[in-house]
């Protein structure tokens, strides 16, 4: 009978594991193009996912269009917001060693935080929706939003697979990934790739907070909050290889959600950076084989 | 009017000047080798050329344009393109891929220059679904010349095309070359098989300490006895 | 403001600079020095804080303790537990490029702030610790100096000790070899220099000098809670301090702390002037905007600070000899 009972516990926290797990997802393909192209950890994407899921509510607020619009809104919005701060700041300071970048970067997340909390203000939102009663199948409870977002972050997933490998200017930037030097002799254009880098860090990381935000509440905090578990991610995916970014982040997010059997539910972001600890120390090159 | 004229090249990483003074021309549908000792400056004049690292002082002409330190993307813009001594091609990337981003800047149907690359390297075309980093060393440096050639450059600049490949593979890339100049290209390497190089190179160079020594075509500086006892063995 | 008004708050201004200042002084070590990127000296600060607010602490019902060490107890066991801290992330990631580092100090300390939030046994979470004294308050007292005055004079004296080592280390052999490590680390390798080591040492020091700030905080301010550990005043205003100032230079490390110690706290009474009523909520995140916007102008405009750091005559002799 409780055998029965832990099996029904542990395929329901599989369920919330692989819904954390595609959100954590987009923010760890995000990082890991960052790194592999630009060469250094960004660390204001926690808080350009806080951007993306407020640009995208605040968007429902002003025009009351349908739910799901918040989604390409956001996208749109942060994709522009990580340009711009390319232009303006990083792109003046990429000449200089990329550990400078890190700390920028680290400066750009607390302004993006702050902003938000300027524009908005520290109340807590959601996204409309209410409280949404879940289908009962077998003894699991399914949450009609967990399957939108999963099925979102699939759709957003095979559309960057496809830019990646149809589009010239997606295999140009697994090229400079691939060699930053070979791409320049090539005659790619390093400046243009490097904007289209951020479009997508951008807008992957916006998705990655409409849904975060869809699960559960926004806060200015949101994103900062689950940067550790997105790099853990990208880590276990073995960093600058997206594709691994997405295996990495399914694994992390599972384990964030079932570690709740024996742990406080507040020290999920510790379990992502135990075991990205772990592979650290065993596989600095990630557990996941492959390039892009 | 030469395709290429770089006169009196002084320049260097930062430091001290590594080159001091050399020169180099290519005609059309020349091929030119550069030989000389290890630390004679060949792979540095080449980059030096192909704005790699910064001119401090001399020229560098192409038909006649003044192109001294301008960014590789303005050289293979103007039909230049070079080909690195290692890490040459796209690990990630298949044969294909790899190809297609050698003709970035060109817009239009890629598939009649995939074509001519693969009448010169029948093989790539049977492994063009492969990625590159899988490939064998001497596959790779098709890949690369393969991916060079998709510009329809006038000037193929290659820096050790045959280093790392066993002598049969030697010959064959030689064998290609040859085939690439009869495209109507010319051709400007650095090469450590200097005997062979020589044998197929129209004119040479043989570059010390980072200025022109000998300048003559391939069979005469095969023959000069100097020569012959600094870099062909005697 | 009455004079005792502006007495105490430059009390306090002059030991948060000089409590900063060690921070900063300890991140110039593995960051100035060693090139080392430790974005979590939160995590480090906070474990020197609450290691000796238990130690020193009376008991209370609220969490583990009642050891009622002395201050100077607490301080050593604060700088021995951060040391270990150190000695663990440093050994972990020691042969990791550079962003592994970083990601993995913002782990520990992100870790560290939920266990002191969670364990409440051990720290009483968030309600906090509390009736942590003042450095050698009686004898302040005894001698007719307040505790707060007491305590900007024991922070003084540290700060002094703490920058007295760290400019010895700097010129000493140990200190060249560990810049030459950050400016061309294979050269150094190649000179059959352990490079791990080095590095590793460079970081347990920044570590344990950054627990010592943490001690001191505590008995300064009294009380704890995990909200005085947020990335934002841990990590971020000491980075900033650093780089303006000029990383690699202890002067520029102490100067970095008076410069933004007094820009953020003169932002506070700017603001709170400035901001219309209904408004002043504002007044903290437009802070740290000001603070993240003054970081970008000096990366982008002067990164190596107001006082670069200057080759040390030793290595220019030995260059013309």
């Amino acid at each position: 009978m409780t055998d029965v009972y832990i099996l029904i516990e542990l395929l329901q926290l599989s369920i919330y594991g692989i819904v954390l797990g595609s959100i954590l997802t987009l923010g760890a393909i995000g990082v890991s193009m960052i790194f592999g192209i630009l060469r250094f950890a960004h660390f204001a994407h926690g808080d350009l996912i806080t951007v993306g899921a407020y640009v995208g509510m605040g968007f429902l607020m002003m025009t009351h269009a349908p739910v799901w619009t918040a989604l390409p809104a956001g996208m749109i919005g942060a994709a522009i917001v990580a340009v711009l701060i390319d232009q303006t700041v990083y792109k003046r300071i990429r000449r200089t060693q990329p550990v400078i970048l890190l700390i920028s970067s680290f400066g750009i997340g607390l302004i993006l935080r702050s902003l938000v909390q300027v524009i908005w203000g520290p109340n807590v939102y959601s996204f409309p929706g209410g409280i949404q009663r879940p289908w009962m199948v077998w003894e699991l409870a399914i949450i009609p939003n967990h399957l939108w977002i999963l099925l979102a972050a699939v759709v957003i997933v095979t559309a960057l697979h496809l830019f990646l490998t149809r589009t010239r200017i997606g295999k140009a930037m697994r090229a400079m990934s691939d060699n930053m030097d070979l791409a320049l002799v090539t005659g790619i254009p390093a400046e243009r790739v490097i904007m289209i880098t951020w479009l997508l860090g951008g807008a992957l990381a916006a998705g990655a907070g409409v849904l975060l935000g869809m699960d559960s509440r926004l806060t200015p905090t949101m994103g900062w909050n689950i940067l550790l578990p997105v790099f853990a991610a990208a880590i276990v995916g073995g960093i600058g290889r997206p594709y691994g970014a997405i295996a990495g982040g399914m694994l992390i997010g599972l384990a964030m959600e079932i570690s709740t059997l024996f742990l406080e539910p507040s020290y999920k972001p510790a379990v992502a950076f135990l075991i990205m600890v772990a592979v650290l120390i065993v596989r600095p090159q990630g557990i996941f084989k492959g390039a892009w | 009017m030469s395709l290429l004229q770089a006169n009196d090249i002084y320049g260097g990483y930062g430091g001290a000047d590594i080159l001091n003074g050399a020169s180099v021309r290519v005609e059309d549908n020349e091929i030119v080798v550069i030989i000389g000792a290890n630390g004679a400056g060949k792979s540095t004049l080449m980059k030096a050329v192909f704005g790699l690292l910064h001119v401090r002082s001399g020229q560098v002409l192409y038909r006649g344009e003044d192109i001294t330190n301008r960014k590789p993307e303005q050289m293979v813009g103007r039909g230049i393109a070079y080909v690195p001594q290692e890490h040459n091609v796209f690990p990630s990337l298949t044969v294909e891929e790899n190809l297609e981003m050698g003709a970035f800047a060109i817009k239009g149907d890629l598939r009649p220059r995939l074509e001519k690359v693969f009448s010169v390297f029948p093989r790539l075309r049977e492994r063009r679904r492969q990625d590159a980093g899988l490939m064998s060393g001497g596959e790779r440096q098709m890949v690369a010349m393969g991916r060079a050639l998709m510009i329809d450059p006038k000037l193929l600049m290659l820096d050790e095309p045959t280093a790392g490949l066993s002598p049969r593979l030697i010959d064959d890339t030689f064998e290609r070359i040859r085939e690439i100049r009869s495209l109507g290209i010319g051709v400007l390497m650095v090469e450590q098989n200097a005997k062979q190089a020589l044998g197929v190179a129209d004119r040479g160079y043989v570059l010390a300490t980072g200025a022109n020594r000998f300048e003559d075509t391939g069979k005469n500086l095969l023959d000069n006895r100097e020569v012959a006892e600094m870099f062909l063995g005697g | 403001m009455e004079i005792s008004g502006i007495a105490a708050y430059l009390v306090s201004f002059f030991t948060f600079v000089g409590i900063y200042a060690i921070l900063a002084l300890g991140l110039n070590m593995q960051w100035g020095f060693t090139g080392q990127f430790n974005i979590g000296i939160a995590g480090f600060f906070a474990v020197g804080a609450y290691t000796s607010a238990i130690l020193t602490t009376p008991e209370s019902p609220w969490h583990v303790g009642g050891f009622q060490h002395p201050f100077l107890v607490g301080v050593v066991g604060a700088v021995i537990a951060s040391a270990l801290v150190g000695l663990l992330i440093g050994a972990i990631t020691a042969r990791l490029r550079t962003d592994y580092l970083a990601i993995a100090t913002i782990g520990i300390a992100e870790t560290l702030r939920l266990v002191i939030a969670n364990e409440g046994w051990l720290t009483n979470g968030v309600r906090g610790m509390s009736n942590i004294d003042r450095p050698f308050s009686d004898f302040f007292q005894a001698i007719g100096l307040s505790s707060a005055m007491g305590s900007l004079i024991v922070v003084a004296a540290f700060l002094a000790g703490v920058y007295f080592l760290v400019e010895r280390a700097r010129q000493s052999p140990w200190g060249r070899v560990l810049r030459a490590i950050r400016e061309d680390e294979p050269a150094t390798a190649a000179a059959g220099k352990n490079i791990g080591r080095f590095r590793l040492e460079a970081f347990v020091v920044g570590s344990a000098i950054m627990g010592l700030g943490g001690a001191l905080y505590a008995h300064y301010f009294g009380f704890l809670s995990p909200e005085a550990f947020l990335p934002l005043y841990g990590t971020f205003l000491v980075w900033v301090m650093l780089i303006a100032g000029g990383s690699g230079n202890n002067k520029g490390a102490l100067l970095g702390a008076v410069v933004i110690w007094t820009i953020w706290s003169g932002s506070e009474f700017v603001m709170s002037a400035g901001l219309p009523e209904g408004y002043t909520g504002y007044a903290g995140p437009l802070r740290v905007i000001l603070i993240g916007v003054l970081l970008q102008v000096i990366l982008i405009t002067r990164p190596e600070g107001i006082l670069p750091e200057k080759a040390p005559r030793a290595i220019a002799k030995g260059r013309r000899g």
